[in-house]
């Protein structure tokens, strides 16, 4: 008896049949493909990238704040917490531990999200100015719960990692991480359904709020 | 899933006379069809990115072996394992036993399309490991006694939310909630432990990447998320052709797939998942598999029908089609409803045990027109009728009629004396009138609307009598 694999990927050469030469010709088409992906049509750049994510991530319902350089970080997401009537308790990922955030009268643990925290805070990979989206990795430094688990999410995004769209995202990752990350999480806001009578509804499984904290503008 | 499609007939009956059902598609028509054209604006050439998603997927069926040996290589070559399923009932098995080898009680479900054809969460049940869908919809679902899906992007369109109000206070014995959000609410608690707490997480797939052997998966809710970081085991299960070249092409993909199905520019998460976790990760799964299901699609390879397997599941077809919008997806009677259903349903569970399907649209093109990956849909509906003709499935009335309209067709005498006659018996029923109130011989075709009434010459006897005017 054959395996389920050697009848099915059979069947599929049976009904494209080739002989060697053209077999080996498809093979290094395939290896091309691959190895200089070719892009299709895409939506024209914007000239200002961070105005472009700014405006698309808060249609996307996130909320967004700038801020002239990193220091100053874990105190607006306490001043944005405070504005927010949120609990001032965050889980950071450790990419982000150096930084004061006690500082900043902040109640921190640096690790991963568990059941109970209420605010994840995690850097950002690169955000994308066409969608508005988060481009997250996972990693021993950014786990991929601290995005997940908590009510409320707090994204650190570098300025300079706002690329203009999903492949120029791409382009980055391949070219600057080592090892490929287990996940890759695109976020575009809270969590949501609209399930019911199409009607939507914000914190499905997810965040309720994603607030993205745009560093170096 | 059990097929009930050759009920097809009656389960129209039932829905159109259900007023509840016909209330609550009412709610929802056209909605979606509104959030798409409205959200086509944001690509700059919407046809040239529809040209582009087409071509992707068309070239990777063109070459399905090759490319899906490279997507298991590279998925094998990042821990993850690739399983090959002939058929659903196979899945199940290979899904029970991945359970079985890492001891699993209790496994929760992100959205597969393919689970509910292979019937999947029955025959974990029926292996004493507790299946748990995540999706909202989903959800309901499975507390509604197993109720089958109605969309394929949203389940329970057909309920209204107090049905869903009653069956929660029902199922969790919780005081009623009538607000949607209250609802939401109270589906996110129940699900919450249920994350924490499984063994085992099943995912669909949107697309299989074969340049980092990862699946895609395009969730608003979050489940998806949920399902494949949590638990410690993660199984996708998805069809053969659901395999795309590179993360450019999925960048592409994902700009017509959210638009398409719900009008958004992109879904709230999509993620890429790779393999196993690595060294010094805190979350992710130890093992990761695929199974990778045929199930008739492989014999559809280099057939008329191969462009069905372009098809990315966003339901644009149904939320354009006449058909759907009036009798809902439970009428199709199985997995896949719509004009996509139409096709699908009949190529994989056989034409005999699906005849009406295709036959279950105007060919109105709506679907064909709004399609991401340019299906012809009312071609291939065509191309199905044309083999239930070969087969010699059409009813004897149907043969005799189309046999007896071939004879007359070929002889103009015999026409034209049909002709003739037809006109005068439709002149009688006008008696007089510009309309037929009731068609005599065919009184269900005139009782939503009147039948013109004809003119009181055929065309052929108005044509012959002003050429002999002429010639005088």
């Amino acid at each position: 008896m054959t395996s389920a694999r050697d009848d099915i990927l059979g069947r599929l050469r049976q009904r494209r049949p080739r002989d060697d030469a053209m077999r080996d010709a498809t093979g290094e088409e395939i290896r091309r493909a691959i190895a200089h992906p070719e892009r299709g049509p895409r939506p024209a750049d914007a000239e200002d990238l961070v105005a472009r994510f700014v405006e698309r991530a808060r249609a996307m319902t996130s909320s967004t704040d700038v801020c002239p350089d990193t220091g100053q970080v874990p105190a607006r997401c306490a001043a944005w917490l405070r504005a927010m009537r949120l609990p001032l308790a965050v889980v950071v990922a450790p990419a982000l531990a150096d930084l004061d955030w006690r500082g900043a009268a902040l109640s921190v643990r640096i690790g991963a999200a568990g059941r109970d925290d209420a605010v994840g805070v995690t850097p950002c990979f690169r955000a994308i100015a066409e969608t508005g989206t988060l481009m997250l990795c996972s990693g021993p430094a950014t786990p991929a719960v601290n995005s997940l688990l908590p009510q409320t999410h707090i994204a650190i995004v570098r300025s300079e990692h706002i690329v203009a769209d999903m492949e120029a995202a791409w382009q980055a990752a391949r070219a600057e991480l080592t090892a490929w990350p287990r996940a890759v999480n695109f976020v575009s806001g809270p969590s949501r359904t609209a399930d019911i009578e199409q009607t939507i509804v914000l914190g499905a499984h997810g965040p309720y709020r994603v607030h993205v904290l745009v560093v170096g503008t | 899933m059990e097929i009930r499609s050759m009920h097809f007939v009656d389960r129209v009956r039932e829905r159109l006379d259900d007023p509840e059902l016909q209330r609550n598609l009412k709610r929802t028509r056209g909605r979606n069809a509104a959030a798409r054209a409205a959200s086509l604006g944001g690509l700059d050439d919407f046809d040239a990115v529809r040209a582009r998603a087409t071509e992707i997927r068309a070239s990777v069926l063109r070459d399905l072996d090759l490319w899906l040996e490279r997507f298991e290589r590279e998925a094998t070559a990042r821990g993850a394992t690739v399983l090959w399923a002939h058929d659903g009932d196979e899945a199940c098995r290979l899904i029970i036993d991945i359970a079985r080898r890492h001891d699993v009680r209790s496994v929760v479900k992100s959205k597969s399309m393919v689970s509910e054809e292979a019937g999947l969460n029955a025959a974990l049940e029926a292996a004493g490991i507790r299946p748990v869908e995540t999706d909202l919809g989903e959800y309901i679902l499975q507390i509604n006694d197993n109720e089958p899906p109605s969309h394929i992007i949203m389940p329970v369109i057909h309920k209204s939310r107090e049905q869903v109000t009653e069956l929660f206070a029902r199922v969790h014995g919780t005081e009623p909630k009538t607000d949607i959000e209250a609802l939401t609410r109270e589906a996110r608690e129940r699900l919450r432990p249920a994350f924490l707490g499984a063994d085992m997480g099943l995912s669909g797939g949107n697309f299989l990447v074969a340049e980092t052997g990862s699946v895609a998966i395009v969730t608003n809710e979050g489940n998806g998320r949920l399902c494949t970081t949590m638990p410690r085991v993660h199984v996708a299960l998805t069809g053969i052709e659901k395999v795309i070249p590179t993360l450019d092409d999925l960048a592409t993909l994902l700009r017509i797939l959210p638009r398409s199905a719900t009008g958004q520019a992109i879904s709230n998460y999509v993620s890429l998942l790779t393999g196993t976790k690595h060294d010094g990760d805190a979350d992710g799964p130890a093992h990761m598999y695929f199974v990778l299901v045929d199930g008739g699609r492989a014999d559809l390879v280099g057939s008329d029908f191969e462009p069905m397997l372009r098809c990315i599941r966003c339901g644009a077809c149904m939320n354009h089609c006449p058909v759907y919008q009036t009798v809902g997806g439970h009428a199709y009677g199985w997995v896949y409803t719509g004009p996509m259903g139409s096709v699908l349903t009949p190529l994989f569970q056989g034409i005999g045990n699906a005849r009406d399907l295709p036959q279950a649209a105007t060919l109105c093109n709506q679907c064909g027109v709004v399609c991401p990956v340019s299906i012809p849909l009312p071609d291939l509906m065509r191309k199905l009728r044309e083999k239930q003709v070969e087969r010699g499935m059409r009813p004897w009335t149907e043969r005799l009629a189309m046999r007896a309209w071939a004879w007359a067709a070929a002889r103009p005498w015999a026409y034209s004396a049909c002709a003739r006659a037809a006109v005068r018996y439709l002149c009688w029923l006008a008696g007089g009138r510009a309309s037929i109130p009731v068609m005599g011989l065919a009184p269900g075709w005139t009782s939503q609307r009147d039948f013109p009434a004809p003119a009181a010459r055929t065309f052929r006897d108005m044509y012959a009598r002003q050429r002999r005017g002429r010639a005088s």
